[in-house]
């Protein structure tokens, strides 16, 4: 009984140290969302958590955005830009992960070994070239530089990640449907497909969240702000207004943050499955 | 035979169509670029004239120079901030996301919940809204020192633009997503088998000892994955350096990121030329950084005997 009290005792410890250390980590993000209710005037370095007068302001005032575009026209560009990489990824990711996992060609593990350097080559090497490439197809301040790269399955990542999750299937489930009939793409599309879902929601997941806050390329290719996605748009606020904006400037960075905060709440599980399979960046 | 290696053919053929698309990728969207960007490098380019040959001029301007092309000392400068940047943030880092998550490696019910905690600044802390709040946090009138005037009744300096203290603002920040290989610690702690505490236990070893004996070698081959990891992605940092910064490296260029220097010799200055040499050169840095890690590694780690 004793032992069992120390070892509650302990535990109750190791618990609220986790928490107060956790809430130390947080207190940055909480007081973001704090601040972006504050009057504007209370915001410079007032450390509570708590607004003294709760006010609304922030955000109509954020929304409206600066100048002709408000911020409605960032979070659609995004969103787009986001819905046809998430897309174009998942189809040709998984596409590209069935020939290495499954299908047997002349060539195979080289062209894999190919598709792990890739994996950990810095994009620099690449970024002159394929910026020189856009600009001669007039493809500067569209979106389709952002996009169109994802249907070519640059992302090595997912691949890897799909490769491993598909030869970890069972291939009984291949060989009883080439029998029945089923040709390559047939045993892709209706063997492989749905039973690589979980992997297949991890690779949208973090394709959807790179390329939300993906800053670097959108900087590069977009350069009129009605095109403007939303890192683009907050950057656009914070280089163009004064002191008197931080209000709405935290207002629309909370904005900002809701679409991956409420999809990594729904959906933690996929993440620790990517994270720990390809040791994904940070 | 013939009708053998016909089928054979038509065989390897419908496996490369599934190919195609990512074949098409490697070739013009990687394999030419990477081939032209490293031709350019030997060159002068605005986009605007056809590149003109300059041999090593590129590689001399950047490490030596002299009175006709003088050396380029925010290059080096550069260089630096990123070394430090990578040496100091990333060690940190990785004995966070460690110290965490032997913390966490108990059976305690909360432990999703608190992994899910843990894991939010990383999760958030690349984007452009989390470095617009680093800049309010660390600023003279910030948040930061409100407490320390408050609390503490300090004179604290002006973080991000003292030129002393900007960079540390950065690596807290980078230290502060220890997220990632936390989980992938949590992950590995998880496959040490309980006998080897159990056993050493029983030969009396304590807490600290059992962590330098067991759980640091049994986990070595992962502190290593989460290295070399880290240390290629902070060396190409760009965004909170380019927001927090105002997008110039200041204060005084200190910091000035390596990426963030190519970028505005290359889109801001327009030597295209220049900033292809520039990636060239941190390629080698980091395929030599990794090759290092490698070799060290051969001692330290120990991947088990297999039994």
């Amino acid at each position: 009984m004793n032992k069992r009290a120390s070892g509650m005792l302990r535990a109750g410890y190791l618990n609220s140290l986790i928490i107060v250390l956790g809430l130390g980590m947080l207190y940055p993000i909480l007081w973001l969302i704090a601040a972006s209710f504050k009057e504007t005037n209370a915001i410079f370095g007032d450390p509570g958590l708590i607004p003294k007068a709760f006010t609304l302001k922030n955000y109509v005032k954020g929304w409206s955005g600066i100048g002709i575009v408000g911020f409605s026209a960032f979070f659609r560009n995004s969103f787009f830009i986001c819905a046809l990489c998430v897309v174009a990824n998942a189809v040709f990711c998984s596409l590209t992960a069935y020939a290495f996992a499954r299908l047997r060609f002349a060539g195979r593990n080289i062209w894999f070994a190919i598709l792990l350097i890739t994996m950990m080559l810095p994009g620099h090497v690449t970024l002159i070239p394929r910026y020189i490439i856009f600009r001669s197809f007039h493809w500067i301040d569209t979106f389709l530089p952002l996009i169109v790269p994802k249907l070519f399955a640059v992302d090595a990542f997912f691949i890897f990640l799909l490769v491993q999750f598909i030869r970890s299937l069972p291939k009984e489930l291949d060989e009883s449907a080439l029998i029945d009939g089923c040709g390559k793409f047939g045993i892709y599309w209706r063997i492989i497909i749905p039973l690589t879902v979980p992997a297949l929601i991890t690779t949208v997941l973090f394709t959807f969240l790179w390329t939300w806050d993906d800053f670097f390329n959108q900087l590069l290719y977009l350069n009129s702000p009605q095109r403007y996605t939303v890192p683009m748009g907050l950057r656009l606020f914070l280089d163009s207004s004064g002191v008197s904006s931080w209000g709405p400037m935290f207002a629309m960075s909370v904005l900002s943050l809701v679409p991956s905060f409420i999809l990594f709440f729904s959906l933690q599980k996929y993440f620790v499955q990517g994270i720990s399979t390809t040791g994904i960046k940070g | 035979m013939k009708r053998k290696t016909r089928k054979a053919i038509r065989e390897n053929l419908s496996s490369y169509a599934f190919l195609i698309p990512w074949l098409l990728g490697f070739f013009v969207l990687t394999l030419y670029p990477m081939a032209y960007s490293l031709y350019l490098s030997f060159t002068q380019y605005n986009i605007l004239q056809p590149p003109k040959w300059t041999g090593l001029r590129n590689f001399f301007v950047m490490f030596a120079g002299d009175a006709q092309y003088p050396k380029d000392d925010r290059f080096l400068n550069s260089l630096l901030v990123t070394l430090r940047f990578v040496f100091i943030s990333v060690p940190l880092k990785l004995v966070f996301a460690l110290g965490v998550a032997v913390l966490m490696n108990r059976k305690l019910r909360l432990i999703p919940f608190y992994r899910a905690i843990y894991y939010i600044p990383t999760l958030l802390g690349g984007s452009v809204a989390i470095a617009v709040l680093w800049r309010r946090l660390f600023a003279g009138d910030g948040v930061l020192n409100t407490i320390l005037r408050g609390l503490f009744k300090l004179d604290p300096p002006a973080w991000i633009s003292n030129p002393k203290y900007a960079l540390y603002t950065l690596m807290l920040l980078a230290v502060w997503q220890f997220g990632s290989p936390m989980i992938i610690f949590l992950a590995g702690l998880k496959q040490i088998p309980q006998e080897y505490y159990d056993a050493s236990s029983v030969d009396g070893a304590g807490r600290t000892r059992q962590f330098f004996s067991i759980t640091l070698p049994c986990l070595s081959p992962i502190i290593f994955f989460n290295l070399v990891m880290q240390m290629i992605s902070a060396f190409q940092s760009f965004t909170q350096a380019f927001i927090i910064s105002g997008g110039n490296g200041s204060p005084l260029d200190s910091t000035m990121f390596y990426s963030l220097y190519l970028y505005i010799k290359g889109f801001g200055f327009g030597e295209m030329g220049y900033a292809s040499a520039m990636a060239w050169v941190l390629l080698i840095i980091i395929g030599a950084l990794t090759a290092l890690t490698f070799r060290a590694s051969g001692s330290l780690v120990s991947y088990g005997s297999g039994e």
